[in-house]
Parts: C-alpha cells; sequence; structure tokens
C-alpha cells in the first residue's frame, strides 16, 4: 500500500464514521419527535371520544349513570388558585429581597441554596411532608388546603427564580433614576421594578399552574380523591377544607383501582391540551419580553 | 439615606416582609428535613438498623411481619442507573442535533417537541407505558420464559417497562442542560478546530462535548434526580412486587413503595413507611448536593 492509498483510506474511514454519528445524531432528534407525535396521537385516538359535554359538567355517579369531571375541575381550580395566591406574593416577595435588598453574606448563600434544594426535592417527598405536617400536625386532614400548601412549597422556587432572572434585566439606570429623583426603595420597587418584571413574573406563575396541573404524587396523600361537586356557592368555601381529588389524581385513580380506562383517556386528553395551551401561553410572554427588553 | 428610611416606616416594613418571604425558603428544607428525620428514624429502632435496610424479605401484613427494604433500595438504584445509561446518549445526540448539526427549520420541530415531552404529566406516561409498554413486555416474557417452570409471570408489569418510561421522562431534561452547555462553547474553540483540519463531527467530539463537560454534567445529575423521585408513573407500570431488580422481574422502587402503600399502612409498617421515605430524601439530597458542587465549579471554572 503506498502512501496516497494509506491516506485515501484514512479519509474513508473517517467519511463512513461522519456519515454513521450524523445518522445516529437524526436517529435521537427524530425519536424524540415522534415520541411526542405518537403520545398525542394515542391519547387522542383513545380518549377523544370520551370527551363530550357532559363529560366536562357531571360528576360521575352510579346512581345517576353518568360519568363525568366536572367535580375533578373544580378541585383543580380551587387548588390553583389557593396555591398561587399565596405562592406568588412569597415567591416575588423572596426574589425582590435577593436582588434588591440582601447583601452578599451568609443569608443570601442560604436562601439561594434552600431554594436550589426545594426545586429538587421530588413530589412524592412533597406530598409525604404535606401528609405529615399540615395534614397531621395541623390537623387539616385530607383536604384541599393541604394539598396547597404543600403545593405552593414545590412551586415557590419557580416563581422565585422568574422573578430574579426578570429583575436582573431590568437596568440599573432605572433604579439610579429612581433614586436620583427622591424615590425610596419600597416606592421604586412598587412603581418601577415590578411593572418592568411583570412578564417575567407571569411567566413563572404560569410555569407553576403548568406544574400543579400535572402534579399527582404530591397530592394523592393531601389532597386526596373526593370527585364531588361543592353543593352551592358557599360550599365552595368549605370545599376548602374537604377531599378533592384533581384530575391527574383521578386519572391515575381510573387506570389503576378504577380500571375505567375510556375515562382515563378523556381525563388525558383535557390535560394535554390544558398543559400544551400553557406552554404556548409561556412561549408568547417570553417573546414579548424579548422584544420589550429589545 | 438613613434619615430617610427612618423618616418613612413603610421602607422598614417593606423590608421585613421581602426578607421573610426569602427566608420561607428556609424554612421549608429544614422542617422537610426535620420531619424526615424525625418520622423516619423510630422505625430503623424498631426493626433495627441492618434488617431493615438489608434485609430482603418484605411481608408487612404477616403474621409474623417482616420489613427489609434492600430489594426496594436496590431496585430504585438499577431502574435509575439503568434509564440515565439508557437515556443520557440519546438526549446527547439530540442536543448536539439542536445546537450543531440541524438548521432553524428543523430546531423548530424538534426543540419545541422536547419542551412539550417535559410539560406532560407523568400519570399520562404511566398512562401509556400501562397500555402500550406492558402488552410488549408481556409478549416478550412469554417468549424469553417459554421453557421456565419457575418463572413467574407479571403480564409485562416489570423493570424494562419502568425503566424506557424514566428514560424517556428525564430525556426533556438533559436535552435542554446539555444543549444549553454546548451552546454557551465559545465559537474559538470550534473555528480553531476547523483550522486544524478536523472535521465536523470531530470537533464536535473531540472539542465541543469536552469542554461542555461539566454543564452536561449537571443535566447528568439532574436526569439522575429525576428519575430517582418519579413516582406515578412508573408505579403504574413497573408491576409492584417486591423482588431482586432483574428485567422481567415485578419490582418496587423507593418511590412507587410510598404510593402503593401509605394509604393503607399503619403502626410499624407505617413507620417503615416512613423510613423508606428517608432513604428516598438521604438519596435526593447526595444528588443535590452533588449537583450544586457541580454548579459551583463550574462558575470556578469561568
Amino acid at each position: 500500500m503506498n502512501k496516497a492509498d494509506g491516506l485515501s483510506y484514512k479519509w474513508s474511514i473517517r467519511k463512513t464514521k461522519d456519515v454513521l454519528c450524523y445518522g445516529l445524531i437524526y436517529l435521537c432528534a427524530a425519536l424524540v419527535v415522534v415520541l411526542l407525535a405518537g403520545i398525542i396521537g394515542y391519547v387522542f385516538v383513545r380518549g377523544a371520544g370520551s370527551v363530550t359535554f357532559r363529560f366536562l359538567t357531571s360528576v360521575t355517579s352510579v346512581l345517576k349513570g353518568t360519568v363525568g369531571i366536572a367535580g375533578n375541575i373544580v378541585n383543580t381550580v380551587l387548588i390553583i388558585l389557593l396555591t398561587m395566591l399565596i405562592a406568588t406574593p412569597v415567591g416575588v416577595g423572596a426574589a425582590i429581597y435577593l436582588n434588591e435588598y440582601a447583601k452578599p453574606g451568609k443569608l443570601i448563600d442560604l436562601v439561594e441554596f434552600a431554594t436550589e434544594t426545594l426545586s429538587g426535592i421530588p413530589s412524592i417527598i412533597f406530598g409525604l411532608f404535606g401528609m405529615m405536617f399540615f395534614g397531621q400536625t395541623l390537623g387539616l386532614g385530607y383536604s384541599l388546603i393541604t394539598g396547597s400548601l404543600t403545593l405552593i412549597l414545590m412551586v415557590l422556587p419557580l416563581i422565585t427564580r422568574n422573578t430574579q432572572e426578570a429583575l436582573k434585566t431590568v437596568p440599573m439606570s432605572y433604579r439610579q433614576g429612581a433614586v436620583g429623583l427622591g424615590a425610596g426603595k419600597w416606592y421604586t420597587i412598587r412603581t418601577i421594578l415590578l411593572p418592568a418584571a411583570m412578564s417575567g413574573i407571569i411567566t413563572g406563575v404560569i410555569l407553576a399552574i403548568g406544574r400543579i396541573v400535572g402534579e399527582s404524587a404530591a397530592l394523592l396523600f393531601t389532597a386526596g380523591s373526593a370527585k364531588a361537586l361543592p353543593k352551592s356557592f358557599g360550599g365552595v368555601f368549605s370545599k376548602i377544607f374537604q377531599s378533592g381529588g384533581t384530575m391527574t389524581v383521578q386519572l391515575y385513580l381510573s387506570a389503576t383501582s378504577e380500571g375505567d380506562f375510556d375515562t382515563a383517556f378523556g381525563v388525558a386528553v383535557v390535560l394535554l391540551v390544558l398543559v400544551f395551551l400553557i406552554n404556548l401561553g409561556t412561549k408568547r410572554l417570553a417573546a414579548r419580553f424579548d422584544v420589550t427588553r429589545k | 439615606m438613613k434619615n430617610k428610611a427612618q423618616k418613612k416606616p413603610a421602607e422598614k416594613i417593606a423590608e421585613s416582609i421581602f426578607t421573610v418571604c426569602a427566608i420561607v425558603a428556609i424554612f421549608a428544607v429544614c422542617s422537610i428535613t426535620v420531619y424526615m428525620i424525625a418520622k423516619g428514624t423510630p422505625a430503623l429502632r424498631n426493626v433495627g438498623v441492618s434488617p431493615l435496610l438489608f434485609g430482603t424479605s418484605w411481608k408487612p401484613t404477616a403474621q409474623d411481619p417482616q420489613y427489609g427494604i434492600f430489594y426496594i433500595i436496590l431496585t430504585s438504584i438499577v431502574g435509575t442507573a439503568a434509564s440515565v445509561l439508557l437515556g443520557v446518549p440519546v438526549a446527547l445526540l439530540t442536543a448536539v442535533f439542536l445546537t450543531e448539526v440541524a438548521g432553524k427549520k428543523l430546531v423548530g420541530i424538534v426543540y419545541p417537541a422536547v419542551e412539550l415531552l417535559a410539560a406532560i404529566p407523568s400519570v399520562i406516561y404511566g398512562l401509556l407505558g400501562l397500555m402500550l409498554l406492558n402488552p410488549l413486555m408481556y409478549k416478550l416474557e412469554k417468549m424469553v420464559f417459554a421453557d421456565s417452570a419457575t418463572h413467574q409471570f407479571t403480564g409485562g408489569s416489570n423493570l424494562i417497562s419502568a425503566v424506557i418510561v424514566l428514560e424517556i421522562m428525564i430525556l426533556p431534561t438533559v436535552v435542554n442542560v446539555s444543549a444549553s452547555a454546548i451552546r454557551a462553547v465559545p465559537e474559538e474553540l470550534r473555528a480553531a478546530s476547523f483550522a486544524l483540519g478536523a472535521g465536523k463531527i470531530q470537533t464536535i467530539f473531540k472539542v465541543t462535548i469536552p469542554a461542555a463537560k461539566s454543564g452536561i454534567m449537571t443535566g447528568v445529575v439532574l436526569g439522575i434526580g429525576r428519575a430517582l423521585g418519579e413516582a406515578m408513573a412508573i408505579n403504574m407500570v413497573a408491576g409492584g412486587s417486591v423482588n431482586l431488580p432483574l428485567p422481567f422481574n415485578s419490582v418496587r422502587f423507593l418511590t412507587t413503595q410510598l404510593v402503593s402503600e401509605m394509604g393503607y399502612a399503619e403502626g410499624l409498617h407505617r413507620q417503615v413507611l416512613f423510613t423508606v421515605g428517608l432513604v428516598l430524601y438521604v438519596f435526593i439530597m447526595s444528588v443535590n448536593l452533588i449537583l450544586q458542587k457541580i454548579r459551583k465549579g463550574a462558575v470556578m471554572d469561568e
């Protein structure tokens, strides 16, 4: 074999390797897309038939012979409202502290560490803790409020993180300008920083709502699984202290102990639509955020 | 400045409220840790550390109850390791595709797909695993164990199903983190590699990926954390008998043990479940600490 042949031999090996690698890379990317398409397709084919107006507006009852998830939808909405009502101000407050007040030191490190740690704890642990602390120690039992209190801890890092990111992008000159005009810190935060960071905060809130909609492990042992609708408008408030299963919990029960796969796939369709809408919403917001930054 | 602060009590109140908000996170982590330890240790005393952690017999409701959770711990470790080993290469190559190979149009298809995979609730993965994977596994099982007299048939609810579901569920996390790590590699490195005559593939695998190593490691560790903590989806596909983690065995993970028995367990059985929670918590905290170490290291490098 002369030198030129050796070179072209090496060259062709390198070529084959390249083609092989490209093939693998494209294959993996294609796999991800096919996986998603398959999941969506299968869920819709199996479940779209179950999703009727009655399915969304009635409660499953053997007596009346109805199958529906209205109770679960109400529970989900109530849990989202309760959770976000508390988690949003606390999460935003924490971000403001971290970004605007804290001086570098032990406390800020500790808060960052705690936030980081919270976001790494899996939901089943939150569920266990919520059951022990809110459910038993505080005596709230299986109820929507126990579930919400548990979820607050879970979504707090999401809101804090997103608000912090948004606050970081507000130019320093805004703050200096406000101070120069004689505004106090709280006044500056209220009138300048928060409005400027609003899309970041809303992104965090929407992401958190998405997480709550998809959550199941943290709710099974805290909010329970009841599916009855509140009987009256006042019942909505007492419902807070009663057990209630969200859509995901209902899906889990339908697919396991109840063995009712039509309902399970019906709920899956509703969940997928919701989750995708939420995803779209955050994207829109992020895009708008970018434009205003430029 | 100081005068102003004194003049306006609103400023002071605002500051203290924000401080309290920030401390909520610290308070939460502390109370979770305290509760997990306080509730998780009594069983260690009552059953004994080694019979509990290293016992292989799980009969909580028997006449003479036995609470060995060794197989459960082992399943969590093996299941997580297998899903990460299988998932990371696919995720890494997808990240390479997104950052180095694909044009704008293809990225516009693959990237949203990754995002949506991350958004799908875990119960839906479980439901699909139950309906699609388990029957497939059952067919495979019948083929593999056709002549076996000792094998207990599981109907397809086995470790493989759980590993596949976990693998899919960790994909988006690893893809996203790796992709941003690869994106952060300075363009000069690639340019230098091309200038030395390296091809695109050589550059990707010998220059870009090694340069993005710590970011990719972060993604892998995040993936490990996700796989360890996932509960509902694998509870639906893994069967649920406490067994050695062999591919075709019906198995219990730390998380699925909690999901399936917490609802009815009482007395010592319940205490043992809290210990299972504590073991999981210790694993997760170790993963968290490693993660923060890697991140700090990455910041130092820069």
